[in-house]
């Protein structure tokens, strides 16, 4: 059975070496602050008994007053898993380090992401819609989006 | 003096051996592959934004349009999710018939896997033909639990929508007889076949450790010497309590992902043997409500699907409709590696990697 690993533990485990990454957490998973990404990804993948070294998921949810990229971390050498999340306030541009640079599975979710809910990722190696077309207006999985749906 | 340049060509979206409509931009030099860029979309209907319009019941014939060729395990991962997200409980009797469709559908997938990809080695419909004679027999049994050859739309929320009817076991005790017959047949035909050997070892080497970088799932993954099976990982259903084995091979080549497939059929009828030995009496389906609202919070469901780990994130607000409905597709993600594995080849093989890959545009797209 995959272990779904505690968001505190695994919360606690950030803050000893990036004190002020985590914003909260709950049962399953770990907020973090949207700059830290890169880096708390890169604890995650590395760190000893740790080694979250599968990418299974990104994908993200539009609350409204806030986007929510879910990062869903499962370990195949350890068997365990975490939700990592981070949470967008800026609706106009909101903006993620990319961790393509972690794990290359993060290419195509990351376009996905941009393309249909509007969240860019910076250092992303090739940053363009994936499914809708280059003229397309808008991006259709936000909550506000006026489109014959 | 010769001026050389390198030259482009658009693969596709129409071409038989993109399995639908996908394109690459294949940039040549010579005969060489330099570059490939895989092009997606042209078969996205938007089915996560649809999703958030459609009650949790609404959504499952949404999910046989996925990879319509596995819609039984499209149908098994969702309710799954569903029923993680509402904490239901589903009978014992509905568990195992969720899992011999499961394994019955991945036979299904892999012999058209195996069939196609020898197409696009040039076996022009031959080999094809063997495998859907088998293929038919298991649409002919998925005709008589649900009515459908294509899009089941046979698990519910809690269950199943019917109980087998009494001409099931036997037909299905004929098949499961049959088929090891068949894989070895197949496998007599193929395994040694040159011109296969030729066409697919050392062609597309996959190192398991790009493999896990990159997210491949499924027999893609395991052909690469990865022991990654959610079936053992992180059992659902009833799957802790079948003896079956995880096969793998070492080079992750073509070769080895055909190999893949044959003995992972293999195991399937294994695990349908016992599921069938061991079918317990009783409900088919638990008691849910008819508009189901399930608590606020979120879950994600995942499978072992043909093609790899299909799992399905939702989002609840305590609203009839899924607040957000995400589907993680293996033949996306799969096809990450598709560049990398086809740079410096020709574009022979690069038809053959994609075979081996093993895609269906409907989840590809969504």
């Amino acid at each position: 059975m995959t272990e779904a690993l505690s968001g505190e533990d695994v919360a606690k485990q950030i803050g000893e070496r990036f004190p002020n990454a985590v914003t909260d957490f709950d049962e399953t998973a770990v907020f973090i602050r949207g700059e830290d990404v890169l880096d708390v990804a890169r604890f995650l993948k590395e760190a000893p008994g740790l080694e979250f070294d599968y990418l299974t998921s990104i994908t993200a949810v539009d609350y409204s007053e806030h986007f929510e990229v879910v990062y869903h971390l499962t370990s195949i050498k350890n068997n365990h898993s975490i939700v990592l999340k981070v949470r967008c306030y800026d609706r106009d541009n909101p903006r993620l380090p990319s961790v393509v640079s972690l794990w290359q599975g993060a290419d195509f979710q990351e376009r996905e992401v941009y393309d249909l809910m509007g969240i860019a990722f910076d250092g992303h190696p090739n940053l363009k819609r994936i499914f809708l077309w280059h003229g397309f207006a808008g991006h259709p999985l936000r909550k506000d989006f006026q489109g014959n749906v | 003096m010769f001026k050389t340049e390198p030259i482009m060509i658009n693969f596709g979206p129409q071409h038989p051996s993109t399995h639908g409509v996908f394109r690459m931009r294949i940039t040549f030099d010579g005969e060489r592959i330099v570059d490939l860029e895989p092009i997606f979309g042209y078969l996205h209907r938007g089915i996560e934004k649809l999703g958030e319009s459609k009650t949790y019941a609404q959504i499952i014939p949404y999910t046989d349009r996925l990879d319509y060729l596995a819609s039984m395990t499209n149908n098994h991962a969702y309710v799954l999710a569903v029923e993680k997200l509402a904490g239901i409980e589903v009978p014992e009797r509905a568990e195992y018939l969720r899992v011999i469709m499961a394994e019955l559908m991945r036979i299904a997938s892999h012999l058209m896997t195996v069939g196609f990809m020898l197409n696009e080695m040039g076996a022009f419909f031959t080999p094809l033909l063997y495998m859907w004679r088998e293929r038919e027999k298991i649409l002919d049994l998925f005709e008589m639990v649900c009515g459908q050859r294509l899009t089941y739309n046979y698990m519910r929320i809690g269950g199943v929508s019917h109980d087998i009817p009494e001409e099931f076991m036997p037909a299905l005790r004929r098949f499961i007889d049959e088929m090891p017959g068949f894989i070895d047949e197949y496998d007599q035909l193929l395994a040694e076949n040159e011109i296969l050997l030729a066409r697919t070892k050392g062609v597309g080497i996959l190192p398991a450790e790009k493999a896990i970088n990159c997210s491949v799932s499924g027999p893609v993954l395991r052909a690469s010497g990865v022991k990654w099976d959610l079936r053992k990982a992180d059992p659902y259903s009833v799957y802790d309590r079948f003896d079956f084995e995880i096969p793998t091979c070492q080079n992750g080549d073509v070769y080895d992902r055909y190999r893949m497939r044959i003995l992972e059929m293999r195991q399937s009828v294994r695990i349908i043997e016992q599921a069938m030995a061991q079918l317990p009496g009783g409900e088919f389906r638990a008691k849910v409500p008819a508009t189901l609202r399930p608590p606020k919070g979120e879950a994600y469901g995942h499978v072992e699907g043909p093609k790899g780990e299909l799992g399905f994130y939702l989002v609840s607000d305590g609203s009839p409709n899924p607040y957000r409905f995400h589907i993680r597709a293996p033949a996306l993600l799969n096809l990450t590696v598709l560049r990398d594995l086809c740079v410096g080849r020709l574009l022979a093989d690069a038809l053959v990697i994609l075979g081996s890959i093993d895609i269906c545009m409907g989840e590809v797209d969504r």
